[in-house]
């Protein structure tokens, strides 16, 4: 197997106001190639610093961050910039589309600056929008708006896709439906996939499960069998 | 090609923000339409008088002589620098409007017959120039033909030299020489009661028994000639001949005044615009500042894909130059009118025939960089903060500001305070820089309305002091000659006459080492109370001393000498006499720049018997009919001043102008005032959209959170209020002290309503600005608010 992306001893001390908290304390990761991922665990377990650091959208403490061959802890500003922009497709559990564009021009917002980009409307089309192209944030439900946050991620054709809580927003039918999106786009595309989440009925659908607690990772579970996301229920 | 996205984000967050980047375009608006409009007029000024003056060759020098034979004329013309001569008659005279009570006067000027004067044409409004050998024919000032509906072909009289006679007028006229037609004595235009005939020289010669001669004489120079040794020249020439003193063209009065005016207005469009821009530009930066924050998770999130801080910054840079975009055209668009309509009115009072006018490239270019760049300062550091995060906590909302319980919760008087209050009074000590910028944007609207608005108080302090505190005559009689002092007792015999006041001014130059100033000679009775010294710094009559000179302030300045310093004098009337006096008494005064004597002194030092040629005179207003008719009759009369028809004007022509400017002014203040008010609100909205949104999950009503929210900024803007009255107290001190030209100094005086106006005007806007605010806030959707963040 090959590693895409290896974190060692990843320690991350958050400031805010005058309370210090220790979000990770020394955890270490691999993501294979072409696996999904996802990393069950409770709210405050430190599982999105985890991605964030992981994704280049933050620096951590201390400990190493390695994609491939390129170093990313001690990247200065425009090197993670470039990581970001050239590897890695994110989806938010609050989805944060702009408001002010189009699910195309979402996605187009993405594939102007990317190098071998899908089209939009394919990239939508792939998690099943195609009907919704020229459709507002605001006019889109929940799940749609998530699924074009998808199609966002992945216009890309991102090496690493990160989804923190993509369904921690919506019901669990719409909810199956955006895992059904992600599990196609690791399926047929081959890109790696982490899905962060604290349900954990999502992590069948895993090839591995990875249990953060207290800022560590506690155990990985290896599942013998990918459940599909159309045969989960909560 | 086909927009990219990012692009098109620009411009939907454009139309989404719509209101708000109204508001601010108006606050870029209002600094950029007021450096327009001030410039503009100004350059235009300047270009159509240059061009009036070119056209219609108003002379470069002129010089008045008692009598002076045609044959000098040739002798002025080989003074090295002279290139052209008119030789002319110019009297005053009182005419005769029938229906019209009160006295006229009239300064006749010769002109050739059938033909333009080579210097100081005419530019006929209407009808002919006189014709050759017709003695009764007279063209009027356009101005005064209309004041008293006076048309070809209808007959005035007037008394020249004595003699009553019937004149028929054959046209209307302008002249760059009279673009400001004064009184002798006048300091503002009376077009009923003072006016400018033409009439042909030869007519005019005979009335006046100046055949073959003249009294008055304009010289064109040439390009380069030099100035001062023409004058020296002419004064040597005409000096036998009973010259009072050559004056180059500035010193010319109707030109003087109108360089005056343009001083004055050349001192608001630099002083009040550039405070204008420097506010406009400080708010939009601050407003700019605020409204890029709120957009902190979006520059997270583009960060995270991979957009780098420079994209970023571009991307908002683009937004900022489309909100200044939008401003600019309002403001260009506005500046421009509001200039022509500003030099369209000055065009008017000075009647000019001609008007060039272009909205100024160079005060564009100035407003529009500055309001750029301001903008774009104010956003960039907004920008660089937040794209300075890691973009997975610039996405996260900013973390909870530390806030403590201070000392002062526990004590007794904060207790009664309900948590709403709380909320605000944390909030605003707790966000110290928000709150202080905030509080200075209203405090600059403020200071503005009152820097604009206080001119009102000064010049009715002004037009107070010079005309109800140092003035108490009805009115003032020139004489043709001087007269001995016994025609005191001739003017108390009219009738309605209740008191008489002799009084002697004449032409001098004060010098004092190398500086001289060519003035005049205030000569006053020792016990005058009819027009007494006054002065302006403490409102209080001064005793005319019986010797030496009590010299306005801003004269002594211009010499350089205080009380006790000799200045030197040359009389340029009588017997000319030179003499030093010393300056005994120093005093203030916010028009012209006065020198007075004692009347006697002056008589002596003239070695001629007790004479005026000036009384002033108190009139009971029962008998004034009589006395104007008596008046009429009088041959002696050259000069009629009335204070009522002199208050009058300086209302209707100085402060209705000056206050059509300011009220302009005040309009851009209020928009500005209205921008900065609801930016606040519309800003501290979405910056607490989710706060307010948890409340009235929590239970709290639509009343409640708005009191927060609004209450937050109404407390702001009451702290802001007092801190804005002494801002503009400051403006106008500033402005009061730069705006000081010879003709007029402004007094600080703003009376307490103006300071109120200002306050209400500020509080209106905040509160229209509130209500639309309330409403966005009763429409707020919780769940969504709570649900995504934007």
């Amino acid at each position: 197997m090959i590693t895409t992306l290896t974190a060692r001893d990843l320690t991350k001390i958050y400031r805010t106001g005058e309370v210090e908290v220790h979000a990770l304390r020394g955890a270490n990761l691999d993501l294979y190639e072409g696996e999904l991922v996802v990393i069950l665990g409770p709210s405050g377990s430190g599982k999105s610093t985890l991605l964030n650091i992981i994704g280049g959208l933050d620096t951590p403490t201390s400990g190493s961050v390695r994609f491939r061959d390129h170093q990313l802890t001690g990247a200065d500003e425009s090197e993670l910039t470039r990581f970001r922009r050239d590897h890695v497709g994110f989806v938010f559990q609050f989805y944060n589309l702009i408001p002010s564009l189009t699910a195309e021009e979402n996605v187009a917002l993405v594939t102007e600056i990317a190098k071998r980009p899908l089209d939009p409307a394919k990239a939508l089309g792939i998690v099943g929008l195609d009907k919704r192209l020229h459709h507002f944030p605001a006019q889109l439900s929940g799940g749609e708006q998530q699924r074009v946050a998808i199609a966002r991620a992945i216009a890309k054709q991102p090496e690493i896709l990160l989804c923190d809580e993509p369904t921690g927003a919506l019901d669990s039918e719409t909810g199956i439906l955006v895992l059904e999106a992600i599990d196609q786009v690791n399926r047929e595309l081959g890109t790696t996939t982490a899905v962060i989440t604290h349900n954990t009925v999502i992590g069948s659908m895993a090839d591995r499960v990875l249990h953060v607690a207290d800022g560590v990772i506690a155990s990985i579970e290896e599942n013998a069998v990918r459940r599909a996301a159309a045969e989960l229920a909560w | 090609m086909v927009m990219r996205a990012i692009d098109r984000k620009v411009l939907r967050d454009l139309w989404h923000l719509r209101g708000q980047v109204l508001a601010i375009g108006m606050v870029v608006a209002a600094g950029i339409a007021a450096l327009i409009m001030s410039l503009s007029t100004l350059e235009a000024l300047d270009e159509t008088t240059a061009a009036y003056y070119e056209r219609y060759r108003f002379g470069d020098v002129f010089a008045w002589v008692k009598r002076a034979p045609e044959s000098v004329e040739q002798r002025i013309a080989a003074v090295p620098g002279v290139r052209t001569v008119q030789a002319r008659v110019s009297r005053f005279a009182t005419v005769d409007i029938e229906g019209f009570a009160e006295p006229v006067m009239g300064q006749f000027v010769s002109v050739p017959a059938e033909r333009q004067p080579v210097l100081n044409q005419l530019v006929l409004r209407s009808g002919r120039l006189p014709g050759e050998g017709a003695e009764d024919e007279v063209i009027l000032n356009e101005p005064f033909a209309e004041a008293h509906n006076l048309a070809s072909g209808e007959q005035i009289v007037a008394v020249i030299n004595g003699h009553r006679r019937e004149l028929r007028i054959v046209g209307t006229a302008l002249s760059p020489e009279f673009v400001y037609a004064l009184g002798p004595g006048a300091l503002m235009p009376d077009d009923r009661r003072f006016g400018i005939l033409w009439m042909s020289h030869e007519s005019l010669a005979a009335a006046y028994d100046l055949k073959g001669a003249f009294n008055s004489v304009s010289l064109g120079l040439e390009r380069g000639a030099n100035t001062a040794q023409v004058l020296q020249q002419l004064d040597r020439i005409l000096e036998p001949y009973g010259g009072v003193g050559a004056i180059a063209r500035e010193d010319q009065l109707s030109n003087w005044f109108v360089m005056n005016e343009m001083e004055q207005l050349r001192t608001m469009s630099m002083i009040l615009p550039t405070i204008f821009l420097v506010i406009s530009a400080f708010l939009t930066n601050m407003v700019l500042g605020r409204l890029v924050a709120t957009e902190r998770g979006q520059i997270g999130l583009m960060k995270a894909f991979g957009y780098s801080s420079s994209e970023v910054g571009l991307h908002y840079a683009k937004f900022v130059i489309g909100i200044v975009f939008v401003g600019s055209v309002i403001g260009i668009v506005a500046g421009t009118w509001l200039g022509r309509m500003n030099t369209q009115m000055y065009a008017d009072l000075f009647r000019f025939p001609i008007l060039l006018y272009r909205p100024s490239t160079t005060a564009i270019a100035i407003a529009v960089s500055v309001s750029l760049a301001s903008a774009l300062l104010g956003s960039v550091g907004a920008v660089r903060r937040a794209a300075r995060l890691p973009p997975a906590q610039a996405m996260n909302p900013p973390a909870p500001t530390v806030f403590h319980r201070m000392r002062a919760w526990n004590t007794r008087a904060a207790r009664w305070l309900d948590q709403g209050s709380r909320i605000i009074v944390r909030n605003i000590l707790r966000s110290p820089t928000r709150s202080t910028m905030t509080m200075l944007g209203v405090a600059a609207a403020v200071g503005l309305l009152v820097l604009a608005m206080q001119w009102n108080d000064s010049l009715n302090y002004l037009g107070q002091s010079y005309f109800f505190h140092a003035q108490h005559q009805d009115a003032t009689i020139g004489l043709a000659e001087p007269q001995s002092d016994t025609i005191v007792r001739d003017f108390e015999h009219l009738p309605g006459v209740l008191a008489v006041e002799p009084m002697r001014i004449v032409s001098a130059d004060l010098s004092v080492g190398p500086v001289t100033h060519r003035g005049s000679l205030t000569g006053l009775k020792s016990d005058a109370w009819l027009q007494p010294i006054f002065d302006d710094a403490t409102a209080r009559v001064v005793p005319v001393p019986p010797d030496g000179l009590v010299l306005g302030t801003v004269l002594a300045d211009k010499l350089g000498v205080s009380i006790g310093d000799r200045v030197w004098l040359e009389i340029l009337e009588g017997r000319r006499p030179e003499v030093a006096l010393p300056v005994v008494g120093l005093v203030e005064t916010y028009i012209a720049m006065p020198a007075f004597i004692n009347i006697d002194a002056l008589n002596r030092m003239l070695k001629e018997r007790p004479s005026a040629e000036y009384v002033n005179l108190l009139i009971d207003s029962r008998h004034e009919a009589e006395f104007y008719a008596r008046l009429k009759e009088l041959p002696m009369v050259s000069a009629v001043m009335l204070r009522q028809a002199a208050i009058d004007s300086f209302y209707n022509t100085i402060v209705e102008h000056i206050m059509v400017f300011i009220t302009l002014f005040s309009s851009l203040a209020c928009a500005l005032g209205f921008g900065v008010a609801y930016n606040s609100a519309r800003i501290a909205l979405s910056e607490r959209g989710r706060e307010l949104a948890t409340l009235r999950v929590l239970g709290f009503s639509r009343g409640e959170i708005s009191y927060i929210l609004l209450g937050e900024t109404g407390l702001l803007i009451t702290i802001a209020l007092p801190f804005g009255c002494l801002l503009g107290r400051g403006l106008s001190e500033l402005m009061a002290a730069s705006f000081n030209t010879e003709l007029f100094r402004i007094p600080l005086k703003i009376e307490p309503s103006t300071y109120g106006l200002a306050v209400i005007i500020a509080l209106a806007a905040t509160l229209i600005s509130a209500l639309i605010v309330r409403h966005r806030l009763d429409h707020l959707d919780i769940v969504e608010v709570l649900k995504t963040r934007e």
